[in-house]
């Protein structure tokens, strides 16, 4: 019956995560005053990718094409969607955490073993993100993890129950700040693109990837972004019903669609200095109060 | 540079080359055909027309085409205006590069005959010769409105499965393009550092 569940999590992933990034490439060329592609777009893309032909740079290359797609599907099951979870007690933030860096690994892997040099310096970009971003994310949720003494997922989703006065977006403000710059990290929304930057080192990673390994990562992409949606839903806007938690995870994308369609691109030591500066900051007083004075924890209304 | 009349000319559209046989291949076609990538390889003056016909103004995007940034993930080649010898074996390697299927659009009119720089000793005049061309825009350059149009054009093509020119160019290669591209370039040596 889990692996049931498993399954069709991946499914309600891909099929609502594929339609939400239409609707974004739709949003965005609506701020750029464009009209935009078709809403089933980027189906069309990742079937045609998978039809086309495709050739090998080597084993690590298709290893690391898998390891990173199966590492990431493997994640999906493991997040609490909505109360569905479909192994009981493993829904915990350490574990989706991990599994995570599976298909982040499995990428820079295939990517350094096609042996361009464009690749390598898009992978190392991306892991120097990586440490960027992770920092100021992690210290709010150890925060959290603190306050309530337990790392569960469904867990930190029951605490917010009963009203949106209870969602941590409010008992935390400053954390959910951190939470929602670090995701636009996460997602390599605008700002924080460095790492696939088309005009500069010609698409990072994916340089040498095409057809059914393309279709691949595009794939891994998506599940990757619903994961990473996914965890800012349940940690601070409270998860909810399946209608509920779609609708928050659609404003939260789009609303990171909208931020990023009007911004240009950071170069890489200014993405680490600007993580390190002020959401370093904001997350640290975030954790302080949390931990010393209760405030959002014990103490709320 | 070699004269039109040194080239071979042989039938290159014997034998059948539509892939629409079975429910599958029109599967296939019908996502190829409504999801391009083109690969932003500028040669010419062409290049010019191509941002407004990706921005605003013109939006390539709604009809399914958007810019790439390497041949591994491309799918059509454009070849934007006059092509000097020294590029086209740029363009060679690029086009060998690129995924099957793949496409090749020709601009304006000298990629069809020269154009007006026909008499030039360091422009190739015909591209079919080297390339196989799937579709001609015509233009002088073609304005936005034709490079849609033409784009239009090719996606009607790949549904219909007769956009077939990278199955002509495996058929054909040793005894048409080969031979052609040698006449012209001259020898072509590939140094592979990576695998040497």
């Amino acid at each position: 019956m889990s692996y049931l569940i498993g399954l069709m999590l991946i499914v309600i992933a891909f099929l609502w995560q594929v339609t939400l990034e239409g609707f974004q490439r739709k949003v965005t060329a609506k701020v750029q005053r464009r009209v935009g592609p078709r809403w089933y777009q980027t189906f069309m893309d990742i079937f045609k990718a998978f039809s086309k032909s495709s050739i090998s740079h080597g084993f690590i290359y298709d290893f690391g094409a898998m390891m990173t797609l199966g590492g990431t599907m493997a994640t999906v099951v493991f997040l609490p969607f909505s109360g569905i979870v479909a192994f009981n007690g493993l829904d915990n933030f350490f574990v989706i955490i991990y599994l995570l860096a599976v298909g982040s690994l499995g990428m820079a892997m295939s990517a350094v073993g096609s042996g361009n040099p464009w690749a390598s310096i898009g992978v190392m970009r991306a892991l120097t993100q990586m440490v960027g971003y992770e920092v100021p994310f992690m210290i709010v949720v150890f925060g959290m993890i603190f306050g309530y003494g337990t790392s569960s997922i469904s867990a930190l989703v029951e605490v917010q129950a009963g009203g949106f006065l209870n969602w941590h977006l409010l008992r935390m403000p400053l954390g959910a700040i951190v939470g929602f710059i670090s995701l636009m990290g996460m997602l390599a929304k605008k700002p924080y693109d460095t790492p696939i930057a088309p005009a500069e080192i010609a698409s990072g990673p994916l340089v040498e990837y095409g057809g059914k390994h393309l279709g691949m990562l595009m794939l891994q992409h998506e599940f990757a972004v619903f994961i990473e949606v996914g965890l800012f839903v349940n940690l601070f806007l409270g998860g909810g019903g399946i209608v509920a938690y779609l609708i928050k995870y659609a404003a939260v994308y789009l609303f990171a669609t909208i931020i990023s369609a009007v911004l240009g691109r950071f170069k890489i030591e200014q993405v680490v200095y600007h993580f390190y500066k002020v959401p370093l900051a904001l997350s640290l007083i975030q954790a302080a109060v949390v931990i010393f004075t209760g405030l959002g924890v014990e103490i709320w209304l | 540079m070699a004269m039109n009349n040194d080239f071979n000319e042989i039938n290159l559209n014997d034998g059948d080359l539509n892939d629409t046989i079975t429910f599958w291949d029109k599967l296939k076609n019908v996502f190829r055909g409504n999801s391009l990538w083109m690969l932003h390889y500028c040669t010419g003056c062409g290049a010019v027309e191509l941002p407004p016909t990706m921005t605003s103004r013109f939006d390539m995007e709604r009809i399914g085409m958007g810019p790439m940034a390497t041949p591994r993930q491309a799918d059509v080649l454009l070849i934007t205006g006059y092509l000097s010898v020294k590029t086209l074996r740029r363009v060679i390697y690029t086009y060998e590069q690129m995924m099957e299927p793949k496409y090749v659009v020709g601009f304006g009119s000298c990629t069809l005959n020269g154009g007006i720089y026909y008499d030039s000793y360091a422009t190739i005049n015909k591209l079919d010769y080297y390339l196989p061309v799937d579709l001609y825009i015509a233009g002088c350059m073609p304005r936005p409105e034709a490079v849609m149009n033409g784009f239009k054009k090719l996606m009607d093509m790949i549904k219909k499965g007769e956009a077939t020119g990278w199955k002509k160019y495996q058929r054909h290669y040793e005894d048409y393009y080969s031979p052609n591209q040698i006449r012209s370039l001259g020898e072509v040596y590939v140094k592979d550092e990576f695998h040497e």
